[in-house]
């Protein structure tokens, strides 16, 4: 988006890169490494995603976007894109751009909130694994409180941004 | 006087690569299935593929672009901050100076949500305050700092700050709540 973050991004990574390759070489190579690692092992994924945002927004009108997520949308949109957020496991790197191509193409900020903040925050697919480690009443009391918030957090940002 | 974390169920699960061509092409199926489909949608209705190819091409150099420094920063967190320190630091923190931790080591770059849960039940069974350890599972998932970095890319800086300013005290509210709610119960979480 901004070019200016873009171009602060690389100097700030790459220089602290540069100052441990000066202080340590050893180190900075397997940073290096760890860096190539993590770069490939996000790519299939973000390829993938890539490519079905090339097809979603290539071949679906934008005004349907617009009409379904958008600010004419009511609040059921709102509360089924949170529900769908809060039930999906899709990282980040993922979810991400996809909303960020959905905003762009005219869906309402409350809705993308709301899609964001619930998968992020409520792992319903995890929640079994969340169970075994935290037990039951902690693991259901976060992930309902965490529901609650998001819708909370995506209904003021719909208020605050425009 | 043992204060040291069991480090196994630690690293990020997804970090090794494939190692021959047919799991390379295993990982990448899903883009070569959607790189078929472009080709012969392109083939059969040129017209109607143009605006995919080039929105494909748009969202490809976004991305490229926002996962090197992304993954450079990964690489050096890996080396220069040890994750067992995590646990060791909120353990025994408590107040205010405990949560801001929670939330510094929440925002660092650490894999995956489900890599949290045995971070998490081991710091309760240390005796962590529940609160603590419920602002650091949920800045892990909504405040990770490579995810504010793409965020900031696709969304613009002023969402990821306004989502930013809101889950803050979100976080917090929802780690005081599960306290509460949770009072007779948390002195004996197990860890499986």
């Amino acid at each position: 988006m901004s070019s200016l973050f873009t171009a602060s991004l690389y100097g700030v990574v790459f220089g602290a890169l540069a100052l441990l390759a000066l202080r340590d070489r050893a180190q900075a190579r397997r940073a290096l490494q760890v860096a190539l690692k993590s770069f490939f092992s996000m790519l299939p994924i973000m390829l993938t995603v890539i490519g079905f945002i090339g097809l979603l927004l290539g071949l679906v009108p934008p005004d349907w976007i617009a009409r379904y997520l958008g600010g004419e949308a009511s609040i059921w949109a709102t509360l089924g894109v949170l529900a769908l957020g809060a039930v999906l496991y899709i990282a980040s790197i993922v979810s991400v751009p996809l909303a960020g191509s959905l905003l762009r193409a005219g869906a309402s900020v409350t809705t993308i909130a709301a899609f964001l903040t619930g998968l992020m925050m409520v792992g319903t697919l995890t929640l079994p694994l969340e169970i075994k480690y935290l037990g039951k009443r902690m693991a259901l009391t976060r992930n309902a409180l965490s529901l609650v918030f998001a819708l909370i957090i995506a209904v003021v940002m719909g208020m605050i941004l425009r | 006087m043992n204060d040291q974390l069991a480090p196994a169920p630690m690293s990020t699960p997804h970090n090794t690569l494939p190692q021959s061509p047919q799991e390379w092409m295993k990982v990448f199926r899903f883009v070569l299935l959607i790189a078929a489909i472009d080709l012969i949608g392109w083939l059969v209705a040129p017209g109607m593929f143009a605006p995919v190819a080039r929105t494909t091409w748009d969202y490809l150099a976004e991305a490229i672009v926002i996962l090197i420094p992304v993954a450079v920063l990964m690489g050096l967190f890996e080396v220069s901050m040890p994750k067992q320190l995590i646990g060791q630091y909120l353990g025994r923190e408590s107040g205010w100076k405990g949560v801001a931790l929670a939330f510094v080591f929440g925002a660092l770059p650490t894999g995956p949500l489900y890599v949290a849960f045995p971070i998490a039940a081991m710091l309760l069974q240390k005796g962590a305050r529940p609160l603590n350890v419920m602002v650091l599972l949920n800045a892990w998932a909504a405040l990770k700092l490579p995810q504010l970095t793409v965020e900031t890319q696709f969304l613009g800086p002023t969402f990821m700050l306004v989502r930013v300013a809101l889950t803050i005290p979100a976080t917090i509210a929802i780690g005081w709540l599960v306290e509460k709610f949770n009072r007779r119960q948390v002195s004996a979480p197990r860890a499986p």
